[in-house]
């Protein structure tokens, strides 16, 4: 699309561009050099301030690898448990029944209008005041709560999505062969959903992983953002470079997964043996709008 | 029953929140809007910043962003913004870190706007010699951005939510109240449920409303 | 690279006290004839106090206190675990009984003296600012007016300076003191307040040597208690018994010495062991 927006550049375009490009690398080249000065002036760019994440392990093996497990554990903790608690909310979204749909449809809509710290900060204190759970574990329990009631209502729009995907062949296919409702989503759609789902699944994994340094800033959950503190408190309160490493790592991880997503979508699309169905890495912010959807039975998509 | 409300500006905490979601959100629209401009320019450079940005700021919690706002920009470089009180500087750097985090996806919605306007009318519009800047601002954003407001709401709903992170730098929003009140009060659950209830009333007429608006205004093809 | 170095006296002082403890866990070793552990909870990311260091040893004065303590009812130096105990968990913690004691920076007062039983005082700290050591523009606490204060969020330390001593100071709160020195260091914050004790741990940090000093307001008057489960008597006279020795055998000032020495700080000397008014 972006070629077609404008002409093949002649002479003139060509020189008007190598001028914009300069001028638009003066700038930037201003703003980091006013950064770099700026950090310079302040003494943060002082090698002691750095150094400890060259020259010196403990760094990584007492503080910010052992925050890095925490961050992922709780990452993947949630995923595991929100997983199957989205497909009940997905699929109930599309039963047939409308007290079912309209539960369902509350249920996902209550927890995607609040905000997920607001929901971590009610776990911790539930938790405190009602439960037994160790003042040690309860930041991760409180962060997984948060996570998982948010996110599962996310995976059910995905879910929906997946189920929605699917040509609908598949399932007059399944009815013409005389399977019931339950055995047309076990054994016809549901299998065929998750593949499609995979990619949407995976990006809203980096979702999961962004969330938790929420609770290392809130809650006081040593995770990988958290473990900067303990860490400067013995490196002379190097906290700007603290917080570039763990940003650094944060962009590597959820690079990766981003860019994982991406290869599974174009896959799945290319897939000569599945329906070619697939919910986009990018479509799970705008899968629906709030409010869209309660009571209301879907229509299926356009499918061209 | 509500007693425990007294001494506690809830009202004001919300009110808060909803100036820091409409500053962010006016200002990511603008951020937004320039770097999808960027992000589809004939210039190589300009498409490998935007797409440098997006893909950076989309992979770091927004919790570093605020952060960093704080701690980088104010305390090390001395951006203050024009204010004096911590107060607010720290509200306008948290919109500040808002808008950098919110308008990378204000950037990807409108992109796959600009991607559903047909090819003819962009050809159109290069035969009768428009520029790249006009092709853009005449022909392709008014179509794209009536295609994405439903995906523009969601954004908008997600920067809402996204105000209570400005907690983590001491902005003194309804996060920041509730878990003040939490620490102070008994009653967790009705605390819990005020709050909740507000996040509700803010969210989801937002999102019913703007849903309609979007249908309204899509452009039909 | 060794990332923080006590000074050579201190250094000194420190390998005495360290020896100090290796006789006395030889001593104790003999003694002790099953493998119980005792666990105490202390602050891990406080310099001076108690600090978890990269190595995973733990240092500070609360971890000398509770280390001397633990000797004296009958543990060996392996015998004792430390836990973390964060500010907002210490009652539960106690309560719970997942420590058995805690020497936390943990100031005696009413309300957590309904939640649990403290022994001490063992020591006297009071509410203090920690300023640029060239900022001569603080010299007493009215001077605080109109400056930038820092503290962490939902400390009483900040309150009690905007609603008592200085009401026009501003006032920035972040989750810790790190965060609050970056600040002070690059002149956007003009002090830092909590406990003197606090305060001089950090500035007797290597990097921080010789850029910041302590106020020496006295805004508050802090006595530290080694906490203990609601009703257990028996332990609290025992842990009593434990501090007033490590007064008078010199221990305290040792401790005291070796952690808060190189900040030029001068500590009060031993508060009145099982004293505390209200």
């Amino acid at each position: 699309m972006s070629s077609v927006l404008y002409d093949i550049p002649g002479p003139r375009a060509k020189r008007r561009n190598i001028l914009y490009t300069l001028g638009f690398l003066v700038v930037l080249g201003a703003l980091a050099w006013w950064v770099l000065l700026g950090l310079a002036d302040k003494g943060q760019l002082e090698w002691s301030k750095w150094a400890p994440f060259v020259t010196d392990s403990r760094v990584w093996t007492t503080y910010l690898l052992p925050g890095l497990e925490n961050t992922l554990i709780a990452a993947a903790l949630s995923l595991v448990i929100a997983l199957p608690l989205g497909a009940v909310l997905g699929i109930a979204r599309l039963s047939d029944h409308s007290w079912v749909r309209g539960a369902a449809g509350t249920v996902v809509e209550f927890f995607r209008a609040i905000p997920v710290l607001i929901l971590m900060l009610f776990a911790n204190a539930a938790y405190a005041a009602f439960s037994d759970i160790s003042p040690d574990n309860r930041p991760l329990y409180a962060v997984v709560t948060g996570l998982v009631l948010y996110n599962s209502s996310v995976l059910a729009e995905i879910v929906r999505a997946g189920i929605l995907a699917l040509p609908l062949g598949q399932s007059d296919a399944a009815r013409a062969i005389g399977m019931r409702k339950g055995q047309t989503m076990r054994y016809v759609l549901l299998p065929q959903a998750v593949t499609a789902m995979l990619p949407a699944i995976v990006s809203q994994m980096v979702v999961i992983v962004k969330d938790t340094a929420l609770g290392g800033a809130m809650l006081g959950f040593s995770e990988l953002l958290a473990s900067v503190r303990p860490m400067s408190a013995n490196y002379g309160a190097n906290t700007i470079a603290g917080f570039t490493v763990v940003a650094v790592i944060f962009i590597v991880l959820n690079f990766a997964l981003t860019s994982f997503a991406a290869r599974l979508e174009s896959r799945l699309r290319q897939g000569r043996k599945s329906t070619g169905a697939v919910v986009a890495a990018d479509a799970v912010e705008e899968l629906a709008t709030p409010g869209e959807h309660v009571g209301r039975k879907p229509e299926p998509p356009e499918r061209s | 029953m509500f007693d425990f409300l007294q001494g506690y500006d809830v009202l004001g905490a919300f009110w808060t929140t909803i100036q820091l979601t409409v500053w962010s959100a006016i200002g990511s629209l603008v951020w937004g809007t320039v770097l999808a401009a960027m992000r589809v320019s004939p210039v190589p450079v300009m498409r490998g910043f935007g797409t440098g940005y997006v893909n950076v700021v989309r992979n770091i919690p927004l919790t570093v962003i605020i952060v960093f706002t704080s701690l980088g920009l104010f305390q090390t470089l001395g951006v203050s913004l024009g204010a004096d009180t911590f107060d607010v500087i720290n509200f306008r750097l948290a919109v500040l870190g808002l808008i950098a985090y919110t308008s990378a996806f204000v950037c990807e919605a409108l992109r796959s706007g600009i991607n559903t306007v047909p090819l003819g009318q962009v050809e159109a519009a290069r035969a009768l010699g428009l520029s790249f800047i006009q092709v853009l601002t005449l022909v392709v954003l008014p179509q794209a951005f009536r295609s994405v407001v439903g995906p523009l709401a969601n954004v908008l709903i997600a920067l809402t939510k996204n105000t209570t992170v400005a907690a983590a730098i001491g902005v003194p929003e309804a996060a920041l109240l509730m878990r003040e009140m939490i620490e102070n009060e008994a009653q967790l659950i009705l605390i819990s449920a005020v709050f909740a209830a507000g996040f509700i009333v803010l969210t989801l007429p937002t999102g019913l409303f703007l849903g309609r608006v979007g249908k309204k205004v899509a452009v039909k093809r | 690279m060794k990332p923080r170095k006590v000074s050579a006296a201190a250094a000194a002082v420190l390998a005495l006290a360290l020896a100090a403890t290796a006789c006395g866990s030889d001593d104790g070793g003999g003694g002790s004839d099953d493998g119980k552990k005792i666990t105490v909870g202390i602050k891990f990311d406080q310099p001076g106090v108690g600090l978890k260091t990269p190595d995973g040893k733990y240092e500070g004065f609360d971890v000398d206190v509770a280390r001397y303590v633990a000797r004296q009812l009958g543990y060996v130096s392996d015998d004792i675990v430390f836990k973390e105990a964060k500010s907002a968990d210490r009652e539960t913690l106690l309560q719970r009984g997942d420590v058995d004691f805690i020497a936390a920076s943990y100031s005696i007062n009413d309300e957590r003296r309904k939640k649990v039983d403290f022994a001490g005082p063992y020591f006297l700290a009071h509410q203090d600012v920690l300023v640029r050591a060239d900022d001569r523009s603080i010299a007493k606490p009215s001077d605080l007016n109109n400056k930038k204060l820092c503290s962490v969020t939902g400390s009483t330390s900040a309150q009690n300076v905007k609603t008592k001593i200085a009401p026009q100071a501003q006032l920035q709160e972040y989750g810790g003191y790190s965060e609050c020195l970056t600040g002070l260091e690059n002149k956007t914050i003009d002090a830092l307040t909590t406990d003197d004790a606090i305060l001089a741990g950090y500035a007797a940090q290597d990097q921080f040597k010789g850029k910041f000093r302590l106020g020496g307001f006295k805004l508050s008057d802090e006595l530290y208690g080694i906490g203990v489960k609601k009703g257990d008597t028996e332990l609290r006279n025992k842990v009593n018994a434990a501090l007033e020795k490590m007064v008078q055998d010199g221990s305290w000032k040792k401790a005291v010495e070796a952690n808060f020495g190189p900040a030029g700080y001068r500590s009060e000397p031993p508060p009145r062991i099982g004293v505390f008014s209200g």
